[in-house]
């Protein structure tokens, strides 16, 4: 499908361009950028109704990065979308630039939310989508959040929120890579059944390989069919995928790779991004 | 002197009254809607009214993303929940966005009186007004609370709305051609000798303290200070130099409120003594409301012996 072929270019390209983002910044959060980056990709790639020659527009769909320390994740797929120069992304957390450490409303094109304290951003979706519902209009609101994120207690106090106000427009997605910065969720703070819970919250759960776009997409198709209720896609990722020495390890949430593991990294991406092209001709 | 209302009765009835010229405005709660009066609006607009439950950090959040899609939203709950339990959700949802979002603060101070420490707020001016992009009032009667809501829906931004819980004499609608404006503080009542700069519900006690301290000969300026911040510097810098000292008197602990807002203010420019009186630096205790008052010297007779002290330290 050439669709999903283009995709996995793009998701390449961007994987590149995250490592760059903290190589060259030395800071930021490779680890779960890396993991979300291919449902980034898919939402700006063909799910979200967004125009950057538009970005105030009142009918456009939304995305709030919940889990707001994947900037890595966000610039690159916006800066592709043409919200600003590709060129750009090298100045990400420099003191003069606009691409700051966290996503900021109001400074970085095409932010819908200023984002960063976790917990914080499902419930400005939850407010985005009660005023779309208000409205009458037929505007989505995305919002992906992190597993560790979860452990938030605003998480679930927005979940109940969208569940009473019935919002339809809204979905979630949660990276679940299954680490945090102390170590795998399931140490720090057992957090699954994350499917009951979300159901038991009053959601309608829909669950995907969160690196595969056609089980991706089919999830938020799958969110677009409710008409009573909010959609939580309980995406299964690696965290730190496509680099193999930041596979499954927690070290690599937030911390930016030395000159010599940057070379390896890059060359890893490269050879992904150049078997792709490959296969696709 | 008119009649008796709380600041929180006259706020539910200001959002009423000027719903129909706000489409824009939408009021959010925690389970207090009939506390704070935000029912009042609720029960008229049920569409534009949100009750998000005992859940104050989410309600905050849920206000910004609201604001982002044009919505002026005002969200209220006790202000120990509104502004403590959500502080950095206003902080960094609201107040680091610049969304047009009112934070509102009821049963501030310790007239909450018998529900005691756990619910007296005495830290919210502070907590509010260290935050960039915040404009932060505390409006003395109905009437001012009346003209603070109409103001805040003129203008955009972050704002913190105090108010109290206790129903008191309503008496800047007798002063004729009486107005609000955000950031501007309006002098009561002249005087030569000392200026108390006062807030919220003691702005009243000043101006009964004013009366004793004509008895003793001293002739005391008062000043309404509802904007904590932005401070009206023009008008204190003026006190200053006119009266020579200054007591600053709120229901708030005197650390980060009105006093630390004046003294840090003239420190910097025109030194003149700046005795703060308020709530100490202690937590609150359970009782009636005047008696808890009463406790902590937050009455009329308060405000004269912190005057003595001023001009105590003025004679030098």
């Amino acid at each position: 499908m050439e669709q999903t072929e283009n995709l996995r270019l793009t998701a390449a390209r961007a994987r590149l361009m995250a490592l760059d983002m903290v190589y060259t910044a030395q800071s930021g959060h490779p680890g779960g950028s890396l993991s979300a980056i291919d449902i980034v990709t898919l939402l700006y790639g063909e799910i979200l109704r967004a125009d950057p020659k538009a970005p105030d527009d009142p009918d456009r769909d939304r995305f709030v990065l919940s889990k707001g320390h994947c900037t890595p994740a966000l610039y690159p797929l916006l800066a592709m979308k043409g919200y600003f120069p590709v060129a750009d992304l090298k100045t990400f957390r420099a003191m003069h630039s606009y691409l700051s450490g966290h996503p900021e409303r109001g400074y970085v094109p095409g932010v819908d939310m200023t984002t960063g304290s976790l917990g914080q951003g499902i419930s400005a979706a939850v407010g985005m989508a009660l005023a779309g519902k208000m409205d009458g209009k037929d505007y989505r609101v995305y919002s992906l959040l992190g597993d560790g994120e979860l452990d938030e207690g605003q998480v679930w106090e927005a979940a109940m929120a969208a569940a009473k106000f019935g919002l339809f427009n809204l979905c979630a997605i949660v990276d679940v890579n299954g680490l945090q910065i102390d170590g795998p969720t399931a140490d720090v703070m057992p957090i699954e059944p994350l499917d009951k819970k979300f159901e038991a919250f009053g959601w309608h759960v829909v669950k995907c390989d969160g690196h595969d776009f056609d089980s991706l997409r089919a999830a938020f198709r799958a969110a677009e069919q409710t008409s009573d209720k909010p959609t939580v896609i309980l995406a299964s990722t690696v965290k730190g995928k496509g680099v193999s020495f930041m596979e499954h390890n927690a070290g690599w949430h937030g911390k930016a790779p030395n000159e010599e593991q940057y070379h390896i990294a890059r060359a890893e991406l490269e050879a992904q991004l150049v078997a792709i092209e490959k296969e696709v001709g | 002197m008119s009649e008796k209302i709380a600041t929180r009765v006259a706020y539910g009835k200001a959002l009423l009254e000027f719903a129909p010229e706000h489409p824009e405005l939408v009021v959010l709660d925690a389970d207090l809607a009939g506390s704070t009066n935000a029912a009042v609006f609720g029960n008229a607009y049920p569409d534009r009214f949100f009750d998000l439950g005992i859940a104050e950090q989410n309600m905050i959040s849920v206000a910004a993303g609201l604001a982002t899609c044009g919505k002026h939203v005002f969200a209220s709950s006790f202000a120990m929940f509104s502004t403590g339990r959500a502080f950095e959700q206003v902080r960094t949802s609201v107040a680091l966005p610049k969304l047009n979002v009112t934070v509102v603060g009821s049963h501030g101070g310790l007239s909450v009186g018998e529900d005691g420490p756990t619910h007296q707020c005495c830290e919210d001016l502070a907590t509010m007004s260290i935050l960039p992009n915040m404009t932060v009032l505390c409006p003395c009667d109905g009437f001012e609370m009346r003209l603070a809501v109409k103001a805040l829906l003129e203008q955009n931004g972050p704002a913190y709305l105090r108010m109290a819980r206790l129903a008191t004499e309503q008496f800047t609608d007798a002063i004729p051609g009486y107005t609000f404006r955000i950031g501007k503080g309006v002098t009561l009542r002249p005087g030569k000798d000392v200026t108390i700069a006062a807030t919220g519900m003691m702005v009243s006690m000043a101006m009964e303290a004013a009366k004793l301290l004509q008895e003793q000969g001293i002739d005391a300026r008062v000043l309404n200070i509802s904007t904590i911040k932005p401070l009206d510097r023009e008008l204190i810098l003026q006190a200053a130099k006119e009266t020579g000292c200054i007591v600053t008197t709120e229901e708030h602990s005197v650390i980060g409120g009105l006093g630390a807002a004046v003294a840090s203010y003239l420190s910097e420019t025109y030194p003149v003594p700046v005795i703060r009186h308020g709530v100490p630096d202690r937590f609150g205790r359970s009782g009636k409301a005047m008696d808890v008052l009463d406790y902590f010297g937050l009455n009329p007779q308060g405000i004269v012996e912190h005057v003595h002290k001023a001009l105590a330290v003025k004679k030098g």
